[in-house]
């Protein structure tokens, strides 16, 4: 099995892991509430999507 | 070489498979609306939709054929005789997943899937509805200008009608706005003529809103054919 022949430096290892970036969600406003929420996803404080409603969408504060 | 199946497999084998389609199939026909995840759903609309298309046909094979998939003899009723007459008028798209955001716990994207049994022409009602509102409201000031000008001496009238004339494709209850685009004394909702919106100064759009007209309140504006603004999708 081939494996490193050299230990990998903290200067590599670090430069590698730099690239690990979060991004930050994309959000809109709930046309029914104006609450912040995703895009093509039922607002989770409304449960309310295209003028339709739906209560699995909603979320409790400690849910979210 | 046979054509692969669309979407992600799920379950441990293509028995296991073949029973977590059909039991969701069977739970969506019972329930017209599941809370399940994105790929099952992904995988699911395509049976439930062919046997929704069974359904439609309605005679005895395809009723045993549905069979083979859903075993509950008390769904499969439901199926042919509640659930496919109100698809009659459709030709496919008989259901709608909506997404509902991530599970807690695994993170997994979970969805609504749901029976379109809603009437076909529905968005199209509302059209109609709204368009004689609208209809409804030019009449009304119409006839208000009509009695205005009756009240009025006969020469007066004259001169009166000459000078509404222009005003008449005014919606009732509404103002135009003043020469540099502010708003007249009193009126706080913005109208939009070319959308047929209204925005409310709470709004998402009001600050960017052209007004055409102003209204005293949203309910003059929906009486004068306007629709709330962001509400036009429904």
């Amino acid at each position: 099995m081939a494996v490193p022949k050299r230990k990998m430096s903290r200067s590599n290892t670090r430069s590698r892991r730099a690239n690990w970036k979060a991004t930050p969600t994309t959000l809109t406003t709930c046309p029914q509430c104006g609450a912040a929420a995703q895009p093509h996803i039922a607002c989770p404080s409304c449960g309310t999507y295209k003028g339709r409603y739906y209560a699995a969408a909603e979320r409790t504060e400690h849910q979210a | 070489m046979p054509t692969p199946t669309k979407g992600p497999r799920v379950g441990g084998g293509p028995a296991h498979e073949r029973l977590i389609l059909a039991n969701l199939a069977t739970s969506l026909f019972e329930h017209d609306r599941i809370t399940t995840t994105e790929a099952k759903a992904k995988r699911l609309r395509p049976l439930a939709e062919r046997l929704i298309t069974f359904a439609k046909r309605g005679d005895l094979s395809a009723r045993r054929r549905v069979l083979t998939v859903v075993r509950d003899k008390g769904v499969v009723h439901r199926l042919f005789a509640e659930i496919a007459p109100d698809m009659a008028q459709r030709n496919g798209g008989y259901t709608r997943i909506t997404k509902i955001g991530a599970r807690k716990g695994d993170n997994a994207p979970m969805v609504v899937v749901e029976l379109v049994r809603e009437p076909l022409s529905a968005k199209k009602a509302t059209v109609k509805e709204a368009e004689a509102a609208t209809k409804r409201a030019a009449k009304d000031s119409a006839a208000k200008k009509a009695a205005e000008t009756e009240a009025a001496t006969e020469p007066v009238a004259l001169v009166d009608a000459a000078a509404d004339a222009p005003a008449v494709d005014l919606p009732a209850g509404a103002a135009p706005a003043n020469e540099d685009g502010s708003a007249p004394e009193g009126y706080t909702v913005k109208g939009n003529a070319d959308s047929g919106l209204y925005h409310e100064p709470d709004g998402q759009w009001y600050d960017q809103t052209v007004a055409e007209f102003w209204f005293k309140s949203a309910e003059d504006a929906e009486a004068a054919g306007f629709k709330k603004a962001g509400s036009k999708s429904e």
